[in-house]
């Protein structure tokens, strides 16, 4: 901080978007959901939205949300989130809607809800937080789990052999028609924020413009539960899981199938 | 049949199902959301044809599972909303129920139940009684149960339902069977009483010009789960004090008292009055409301007559709570058929052999 009366200073680069709630983070050191949560604060204010906006919160570690997010925000089952959404979406199709899943909530016990909801070309924005574990259970084999990978359940690293291989949803949503817009990103360099922060707007943007479901997958980390310290985990979301996971945009829908 | 047909005060001649929307509709319900299972197919066949002309929605879900979160969501922002569905579809609801019972969602779920367990059959009964009545979802929780009898109050009771879902923050359901669901006949389509709407302050609408705010079940700090759960018992109390319904036929001088909801109830009805044509004093109390069960009506009724007669389409579940209800357990008869209407005759050959019995 620069002290008063220094010259040079006076005008401020940075500033806490309007969408996000000034409280203290309760999420782990080298965590990336408090990043994450910025992300989507900034393109709530970017676009005027933050009157007009319904969260829709899962369980999970993901769930606080709306401690963090200064919008209505409504609590889902685990992996019903894209449901909810729905719900909402068809009794108030003048707002904007979006979900904030993690890989649990998402991949497992909502591939049905997502997939469903993607398909219909749902008119809603997905954020989902793939950390390759159950955060908040304490660490458990995710469907995002790397091969090899060592969970609480999977003690001595996931075998595909059994336990299948770590499942591409970016990647499986943009199969799908109703899909628009489909993109993975990562959050673990200020250039990956800058384009992490793109790929939001961009689902946001099919949204407003009524072009159907978007979805944002999130790179992101556990330290706690990898067993890593901040700095290492970061290097893991450069290293191995970029490379199974690519970061890009899978679909870019141009024209709403409806008008 | 056109939802327009629900015009006030009109004789309408129709199905028990298709009653159910006509109550809705007239309720101001425009957002109903399903999955097709047999017996009740008609319900989201009706509403696919009419809530698209009304300015409502209708959506086919891929799962009930997910049927009850597009329940939830559109509860959440303040909207009347309906699903329908049998046994298996509302074993599966049971999540969302509980989540909705405990983020004080009102909405209308009509059960018109088929027989089970399992995939059971698709013949009527009434084997959904502990399901609907004792919770079927985790964590302890009350749905307002309804269970109407006659095509007449398949509309009002589900009038009704919404009302008390919106005025107590939490799910009802009307609890039916196929052959409510099937029959024909006419009945009054009297005029919704709007007045009995009620404001939803806490709906989710985005927050132009106030705080933001919550809709969750989620209570992790200090003891606010405890809090929560006695607000919720409070709740439970009150409807309880207030919202008993029951009906009480031909129960002058009884001295043989059925006690049956619904179907089971509108059968006994007949058996009732060739039982009264033959001297004997039999009559009914028709629990209307299951849960706020008449627990003193029960009470208060065992005290004056001799036996309590109770019949029921599965093998026994309503008369754990008569039994609860009524200290002389030796004067409680059951009747029961898991998956198929007690006739009039059978009915009547018991209350003849229950009065022959007491001589
Ligand atoms: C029906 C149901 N099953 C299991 C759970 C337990 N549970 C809570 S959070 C969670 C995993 C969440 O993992 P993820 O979605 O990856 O979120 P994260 O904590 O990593 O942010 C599980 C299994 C639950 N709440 N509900
Ligand atoms: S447990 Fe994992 S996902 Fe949850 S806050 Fe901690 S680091 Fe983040």
């Amino acid at each position: 901080m620069s002290a008063p009366g220094k010259v040079g200073f006076s005008k401020p680069v940075y500033t806490r978007p309007r969408s996000l709630v000034d409280v203290k983070s309760h999420f782990c050191p080298g965590c990336h959901h408090g990043t994450i949560h910025k992300i989507v604060a900034e393109c709530i204010d970017r676009y005027g939205l933050r009157e007009k906006t319904i969260g829709v919160a899962c369980v999970g570690c993901a769930v606080f949300l709306y401690d963090y997010i200064d919008v209505d925000v409504v609590e889902s089952p685990h992996g019903r989130a894209p449901a909810v959404a729905t719900g909402v979406k068809r009794a108030q199709p003048d707002k904007f809607v979006f979900t904030y899943q993690g890989d649990g909530d998402l991949a497992a016990i909502g591939t049905s809800e997502i997939i469903h909801a993607a398909n219909r070309g749902e008119n809603l924005s997905v954020i989902f937080v793939n950390n390759t574990t159950y955060g908040m259970t304490g660490g458990q084999m995710a469907p995002t789990t790397m091969l090899g990978q060592k969970t609480s359940t999977t003690p001595y690293g996931r075998d595909f052999r059994g336990d299948g291989y770590p499942i591409k949803m970016a990647e499986l949503l943009s199969g799908l028609e109703g899909t628009s817009y489909s993109a993975r990103v990562a959050v673990s360099t200020p250039a990956q924020i800058r384009k992490a922060k793109e790929a939001v707007r961009k689902a946001f943007e099919m949204q407003i413009a009524g072009m159907g479901f978007s979805i944002v997958e999130f790179l992101s980390t556990c330290p706690t539960n990898w067993g890593m310290k901040p700095l290492e985990a970061q290097k893991r979301v450069l290293g191995e899981m970029s490379e199974y996971f690519p970061l890009g945009v899978f679909k870019e829908r141009k024209q709403a199938d409806f008008a | 049949m056109s939802a327009l047909a629900a015009s006030p005060s009109k004789r309408i001649l129709t199905k028990g199902n298709e009653a159910i929307c006509l109550g809705a509709v007239a309720a101001g319900c425009r957002h109903y959301y399903g999955y097709p299972i047999t017996p009740q197919n008609d319900i989201p066949e009706y509403m696919a044809a009419h809530l698209p002309a009304l300015g409502g929605t209708f959506l086919q879900a891929e799962s009930e599972i997910a049927t009850i979160n597009f329940i939830l969501g559109t509860s959440a922002s303040g909207k009347r909303v309906m699903t329908s569905s049998s046994g298996p579809g509302i074993s599966l609801m049971q999540e969302g129920l509980s989540y909705m019972a405990g983020s004080e969602l009102p909405a209308v779920i009509v059960n018109i139940s088929r027989s089970g367990p399992g995939l059971g059959g698709i013949a009527p009964s009434q084997g959904d009684y502990f399901q609907a009545v004792k919770g079927g979802g985790h964590g302890g929780y009350r749905l307002i149960v309804l269970a109407p009898h006659s095509v007449q109050e398949m509309y009002t009771l589900t009038m009704l339902a919404f009302d008390l879902a919106d005025k107590y923050r939490t799910p009802a359901m009307i609890l039916g069977d196929a052959i409510v669901g099937q029959m024909k006949e006419p009945f009054v389509a009297s005029a919704y009483d709007t007045a009995s709407m009620v404001e939803k302050p806490w709906a989710l609408t985005g927050c132009a010009g106030r705080e933001r705010r919550n809709v969750k079940s989620l209570h992790l700090k200090d003891n606010a789960i405890e809090i929560h759960n006695w607000k919720l018992y409070g709740k439970y109390e009150r409807i309880r004090k207030e919202e008993v319904r029951a009906e009480s036929y031909m129960l002058d001088g009884a001295t043989i008292a059925i006690v049956a909801f619904g179907t089971a109830a509108r059968v006994s009805k007949t058996a009732i009055q060739w039982a009264r044509k033959e001297g004997i004093a039999a009559g009914m109390l028709r629990p209307i409301t299951l849960f706020p069960f008449p627990e003193r009506e029960v009470f208060e009724l065992a005290k004056k007559v001799d036996v309590l007669l109770v019949i029921e389409m599965n093998t026994g579940q309503m008369v754990e709570d008569v039994r609860q209800c009524t200290p002389q357990h030796d004067r409680i008869a059951f009747l029961g058929k898991p998956c198929a209407m007690p006739t009039p005759e059978e009915i009547l050959e018991r209350i003849r052999l229950l009065a022959g019995r007491k001589g």
